[in-house]
């Protein structure tokens, strides 16, 4: 799988100074916000080479998260799918069950170290939310966390969970009440109390710095991927398959790879409907360039500019803009980005689940749909990575009622 | 000279009062009015908002507005057809559109600007645009004579001043608190010193807007600042008589005639 498209090193290159990932990313906010951002830069760039804050970092990594987290061989779905042998990379086991907390213990380290005493956060399916209020409670700082009115409604056990935690969750009511709405009230807070207050994005969006310090704080599952295939299987993978919303565990398991052109990688976006049928989730195969959430990145919008409604069976991946670096690894070539349906993601939540007795994210359901259709191309010498970035336990309401069951 | 110099020069001792409206909120066919309505009030600067989605910079009065508007589909091209419409009966008051990159950049920024100086547009204000990012819009907008206006705020330093300042053109708006439009927690005393600073940067105007809701809140900034913007007072008035449209536009014409007559005699008692 040979990609020519990497003929120069693209680890450490992106993004330039103002948060260029070649023509996306960027800084596009109010100019209340302009100073707090480069502040914050300066400081995130201080502390990533800052050996006692990596140590921490790294200490809090392996006994508060539970890293390095496994690369298992899903033998018996192998098996049954006929080709490559899979590998699934455990995120779910990390403590909080998903990615989100690599990234939230990261940024909750450098809340710390700026002297802000006051976490807000947004979040979709609630795992980031969760995540944030986990590392607030641990800190004793106060957190406050945005939640389109929608998503409480079908994410009520992550709700719950972050109120037991301390956190204020606040159901966001304006426009489509899902996780974009989150994110234009959080950055609303912020703007009101930047003096004392981190805001922890999630996701690889939002304005420069934020795209490249959660890539930073997420390439953990790359780089121990990387250890764990040449340990375990005594060479790099063929391919990675990692689901796509904003983006922030497939930047995390890409990233350490993309100077290696022997390794394909795959993003995959939320299909909804069918991406032919308009209601998706799927800016990379269906959007164009735009500029949303502080950043220019491929969006879902209108011929005149207005955001459009996204839909998917995931909360987390329901969010009509994505990570501006993954809009730049699609234009140039290194990654590819397909979309599948909830109809299919629903399927290989089941199929996970009874082969593997693995319960998957909805989110992560998109990822494993797609490798049941790549990993059949593929030879049985050959080995699949996918990122498994959370557990299902949050979904198991909405997949209940899709099947017609109350719980 | 632009129509924003111009009125800035004709106004002699007078601060300015810049009031600032969604277009087509509550209704596509109350804006023209309105905007008429509001200059004989004593507004010698119209901003028109164009909704957008997601109004990240706004505060809850501009967001609803902005929903209402697009819920009748107003976007520029029928805001372009309104400032055209109003420039039949007033060829003076400057027309400043204030919105979101994204749907100008989604028409392109060339076309967007040529048909906003086409319509009798004279300035934009982009903002989610900081310096850094706006050359492209910029220069569209300058080659059409249109003057771009920044913001600066309480966390602007004197640096981003000087570069702000330099790509600057019309008047510099001052944004009077850390917050969405609409917030009320006006500290006058850190606006004056900040317009201070702002002065040593510019020679442009300078208006201050972001929190300021009545006669008595324009008076003390209107002897601070050159213009004094009103947003989110005016659209309140709108949106507490949704059934009653012409009393909302009458209450708005109301406040802007209120505002005006504090600002003046503000002014007047500072000169007398």
């Amino acid at each position: 799988m040979h990609n020519p498209a990497v003929t120069e090193h693209l680890i450490g290159q992106f993004p330039d100074a103002r948060g260029h990932f070649g023509p996306y990313g960027g800084l596009f906010v109010s100019e209340t916000l302009m100073e707090p951002l480069e502040e914050l830069a300066a400081a995130y760039h201080h502390y990533l080479e800052d050996p006692e804050f990596l140590a921490e970092l790294d200490d809090d990594l392996r006994h508060y998260v539970g890293r390095p987290s496994p690369l298992y061989h899903a033998r018996r779905w192998s098996e049954r799918l006929g080709g490559a042998r899979i590998l699934l990379k455990r995120e779910d086991l990390n403590h909080t069950g998903a990615h989100k907390v690599n990234n939230t213990v990261g940024q909750a380290l450098l809340a710390r170290r700026m002297g802000k005493t006051r976490i807000i956060a947004e979040t979709g399916a609630g795992q980031h939310g969760v995540a944030s209020a986990t590392v607030a409670a641990r800190l004793g700082l106060e957190c406050v966390v945005y939640m389109g009115a929608e998503d409480i409604e079908r994410q009520s056990a992550n709700v719950y969970r972050m109120r037991l935690l301390g956190a204020r969750v606040v159901a966001v009511e304006s426009g489509s009440r899902t996780l974009k709405d989150a994110l234009n009230e959080a950055m609303r807070d912020w703007v009101a109390n930047v003096d004392d207050t981190f805001y922890i994005i999630g996701t690889v969006a939002g304005p420069h710095p934020y795209p490249a310090m959660v890539r930073d704080f997420q390439s953990v599952i790359g780089r121990e991927v990387r250890e764990q295939m040449l340990a375990q299987e005594g060479g790099l993978p063929d391919a990675l398959v990692a689901c796509v919303g904003g983006g922030s565990n497939a930047i995390g398991l890409f990233y350490p790879f993309l100077d290696d052109p022997d390794v394909a990688i795959f993003g995959v976006e939320a299909g909804g409907s069918g991406v032919e049928t308009g209601r998706h989730a799927a800016p990379l195969c269906a959007g164009r360039p735009g500029v949303l959430h502080g950043n220019r990145t491929y969006l879902m919008e209108d011929d005149r500019g207005q955001i459009a409604a996204t839909h998917s069976i995931s909360a987390g991946l329901d969010y009509p803009g994505v990570g501006p670096e993954h809009s730049w690894l699609k234009d140039s070539g290194r990654a590819t980005y397909v979309a599948v349906n909830d109809d299919e993601a629903l399927q290989a939540f089941h199929d996970l689940t009874r082969i593997e007795g693995i319960i998957p994210a909805l989110e992560t359901s998109h990822a494993l749909a797609y490798a049941t259709k790549l990993a059949p191309t593929m030879g049985r010498d050959q080995t699949l990575v996918i990122n498994l970035s959370g557990r299902g336990d949050k979904d198991i309401q909405t997949v209940a009622r899709l099947d017609g069951i109350t719980l | 000279m632009s129509r924003i110099a111009a009125k800035f020069s004709a106004l002699g001792p007078r601060k300015a009062l810049v009031t600032f409206i969604t277009a087509g909120d509550p209704e596509p066919g109350v804006t023209v009015g309105l905007m008429h309505g509001m200059v004989k009030a004593g507004a010698d600067i119209i901003e028109l908002g164009v909704p957008f989605s997601d109004p990240m910079a706004d505060g809850p009065v501009i967001q609803r507005a902005s929903e209402r508007a697009l819920a009748h589909g107003v976007g520029l091209v029928e805001i372009f057809a309104m400032v055209q419409e109003f420039r039949r009966r007033d060829a003076d008051t400057p027309v400043v559109l204030m919105g979101y990159l994204n749907p100008m950049e989604a028409m392109g920024c060339e076309v967007f600007a040529a048909a906003a100086a086409a319509a009798g547009c004279d300035g934009v204000l982009t903002v989610d645009v900081p310096p850094e990012e706006s050359a492209e819009l910029v220069g569209a907008l300058r080659s059409h004579a249109l003057d771009p206006i920044f913001l600066v705020a309480p966390t602007t330093s004197p640096r981003r001043m000087g570069a702000i300042a330099g790509q600057a053109s019309g008047f510099v708006y001052y944004v009077s608190l850390k917050g969405v439009t609409g917030s009320a927690a006006l500290d006058v005393d850190s606006v004056a010193r900040k317009v201070t600073e702002i002065r040593e940067h510019t020679t442009l105007p300078v208006g201050v807007g972001f929190g300021i809701r009545d006669a008595a809140s324009a008076a003390r900034v209107a002897e601070v600042a050159d213009a004094v913007v009103v947003g989110s007072a005016i659209i309140g008035c709108l949106e507490a008589s949704l059934g009653d449209t012409a009393r909302g536009v009458a209450d708005a014409e109301a406040l802007v005639r209120s505002l005006r007559e504090g600002m003046d005699a503000a002014v007047s008692v500072a000169a007398g």
